[in-house]
Parts: structure tokens; sequence; C-alpha cells
């Protein structure tokens, strides 16, 4: 149920809408941007940090082995 | 729509990931090589050393990938999936500011968002924390210097939006080009301060006690009992070219990005708007909500 008097979008997510407010909280695109921005950070984690510093599988190194080269050559800290 | 620039923003990613990888696979793996001999003659001598003084120490740790894999595979994985992941990140930024200034060529913005990334991201960290090859760097240290990189490379990301942000309000009273420089002014003002109260990775506690008061984890010449050099410190030249072919391979990289993802994005944003001024004579069919 809708309290009467609240504010309700009836702009479809997804539509555009350049230069108008936004009045549904969550836009098709903020879902957007903010999936690829996670994933993107996760994945910076993988390939730079996990297993190093911190890991979130244990003791595990296949995956600093693995990718060892690239994360001295892009300037990450390893060993 | 937006899914449109992102895809394209990804495999443009892949593809800066990829050049950067046949770079490294030509200039810097053989460097990488030097590291990783240049460490396993100083372990051994280091064990002679041991032996000589009758202390034990304990074994390395297996190998799981050979070197083989390693400088194939496993470099051609991790920059692919850093070129993919760098793009999903430019993408975030181009599109966040393609909305709010549409009246900037996507080319140019693709541009010069690909050149703040690697500014950034990647060079200014580099300036105190570089990238080290093989052999450099303490096995203790691995948090230590995995937080320090790490909060460098927040505080340029953050310091390079807030001077973008600053110069931008900056500009109306200032006018752009003195705007600009003040931002600039600004970025550096807070990010030496950072690199000054940022430690240096040899000043670790860890490092001091060990090893000595140096500035780097830099291996130093190996002594023996009597003071005399028994392995040289790590090779100059071999640093130099690794840290010079990281700079560039990172250049390749966001290069791509900016460049390719420039020209696809004005060819997809050349579709949304319809081209009535480029060609008025032309026929111009209404794209359909894309």
């Amino acid at each position: 149920m809708i309290p009467k008097g609240a504010t309700v979008s009836t702009a479809a997510p997804g539509t555009e809408a350049y230069g108008q407010s936004i009045s549904s909280p969550i836009t098709a695109r903020a879902l957007w941007l903010g999936g690829v921005l996670i994933l993107s950070l996760l994945l910076y984690y993988f390939i730079g940090v996990d297993q190093g510093a911190t890991s979130l599988f244990g003791a595990d190194r296949h995956i600093h082995e693995f990718v060892h080269d690239s994360r001295h050559f892009l300037g990450f800290p390893c060993h | 729509m937006e899914s449109r620039f992102i895809y394209r923003a990804l495999g443009v990613g892949v593809l800066g990931g990829l050049l950067a990888f046949v770079f490294a696979r030509i200039f810097a793996e053989p460097f990488i090589q030097d590291a990783i001999d240049y460490e396993s003659g100083r372990d051994a001598a280091q064990e002679a050393l041991d032996k000589a003084a009758g202390v034990t120490v304990g074994t390395a740790d297996p190998e799981i990938f050979s070197r083989g894999i390693q400088r194939n595979l496993g470099i051609a994985t991790g920059m692919v999936l850093f070129g993919l992941a760098m793009g999903g990140l430019f993408v975030v930024a181009y599109l966040m500011l393609s909305r709010r200034f549409p009246g900037l060529r996507p080319r140019v913005l693709a541009a010069l968002v690909a050149a703040a990334g690697f500014v950034g991201v990647y060079l200014v960290p580099f300036v105190k924390y570089p990238a080290n090859p093989p052999a450099i760097g303490h096995s203790e240290t691995i948090s230590d210097r995995s937080a320090v990189y790490l909060a460098m490379v927040g505080i340029s990301v953050v310091a390079l939006i807030l001077a973008v942000v600053a110069g931008y309000r900056l500009a109306g009273r200032f006018g752009t080009w003195n705007a600009s420089l003040l931002a600039a002014l600004g970025f550096v003002v807070v990010i030496s301060v950072a690199m000054a109260l940022l430690p240096a990775l040899g000043h670790f506690p860890v490092n001091e006690a060990q090893y000595g008061k140096h500035a780097t984890e830099t291996p130093q010449p190996l002594l023996g009992p009597d003071g005399k050099i028994v392995y040289p410190g790590f090779p100059a030249d071999v640093l130099f070219k690794f840290r010079l072919y990281s700079i560039i391979a990172q250049m390749i990289m966001w290069s791509t990005l900016g460049l390719a993802f420039g020209a696809l994005a004005e060819r997809l944003t050349g579709k949304v708007r319809a081209p009535a001024t480029a060609r008025p004579a032309a026929v111009v069919t209404p794209s359909p909500a894309s």
C-alpha cells in the first residue's frame, strides 16, 4: 500500500531522464554503474592484493602465484 | 543505453590489457627472469653462509606454477583482467561526467578520464612506492606494504577527484587557466603531505631491526663474516628497466582505453543525437530509444 500523499515515481526504470530530477531511489542506470564499480574493485583486489596481505581463501596461494608476474609489473606489493 | 557504453569500455579494457601483456612478454619478462635468477643466486649464497655459520633455515615455498606458466598465461591473465577492471572504473567515471557535461566531446572526455586514471591509479602511487621486480620485497612486510600502497592509491584518486571539482568551482572566479593551475597546485600539495607522512618501505620497524636503515627493501650486497661482499646488491639496470617498462605498459593500457573508447563513444553518441548539424541535407532517421 502506498500511503496517501506519498510521491511515487511514474517513470519506468531505464527511461532516459536527462535534465529531470530522479524521484525513483534506484534507477537502472545506478544499478549498472554501481554493479560495474563493485565488480571492478573486486577484480582489482583479486589481481593485486588477495593471498598477499589479506586472503579470502586461507593459506591457498594459487591466485597469487598464477598472476605473480603481473602483480609485480602492475606495481602491487608482492611477497 | 548505459550498457552499450559499458560493454564497449570493458572490451576496450581487455584489449588494452592484451596489448600491455604483449609488451610485457617481449620487453619486461627477460628482466623479471634476471630478477628471479638474482634471487636464486642470492638465496644459494645466503644458504652457504648460514651453513658455514651452523644455522639451519627453513626451505623455500614449493613451486605451484612453473615459470613457463607464470611468464605466459599467468601474466597474460593478470594484465587482461586488470585492463578489464580499469575499463570498468573508467566507464563509471566517463558516464557520470558525460551526463554532467553533455557539451564535452566524447573522445575528449574519454582521453581526459583515461589520463586521470593513469595518473591517479598508477603514476602518483608509483612516485612513492614504485613497482618492484621479484627479489625485492621482504615477505614479512607484505601486509604493511599492501596497506601503505593501497592508502597511497586511495589518497591519490580522492585528491585527484577533489582537485578537478575544485578547479571547476574556481573557474568562475579565476578563469579556466588560473583555476586549473590552482587545482593542480592544491593536488601537488595534498599529495606531497601524504607522501611525507606515509613511511618509506625500508623504514618499517621490522626492516630497520633486521636490515638496518635503508629507504627501500632493495637487497644490499650480501656480506660474509669477514665483511667482504659475497653476493652483489640488486643490479641497478635491471631495476630501472623493470620500472620503466612498468610505466610504459600502463601507458599502453590507459591510452588504448582512452583513445579506442573515445572513438567508439563518438559513434554511439552520434547515433543517439541525431546529427542534424553535421549533415543537414542527409535524411535523418530518428533512432529508437536505445
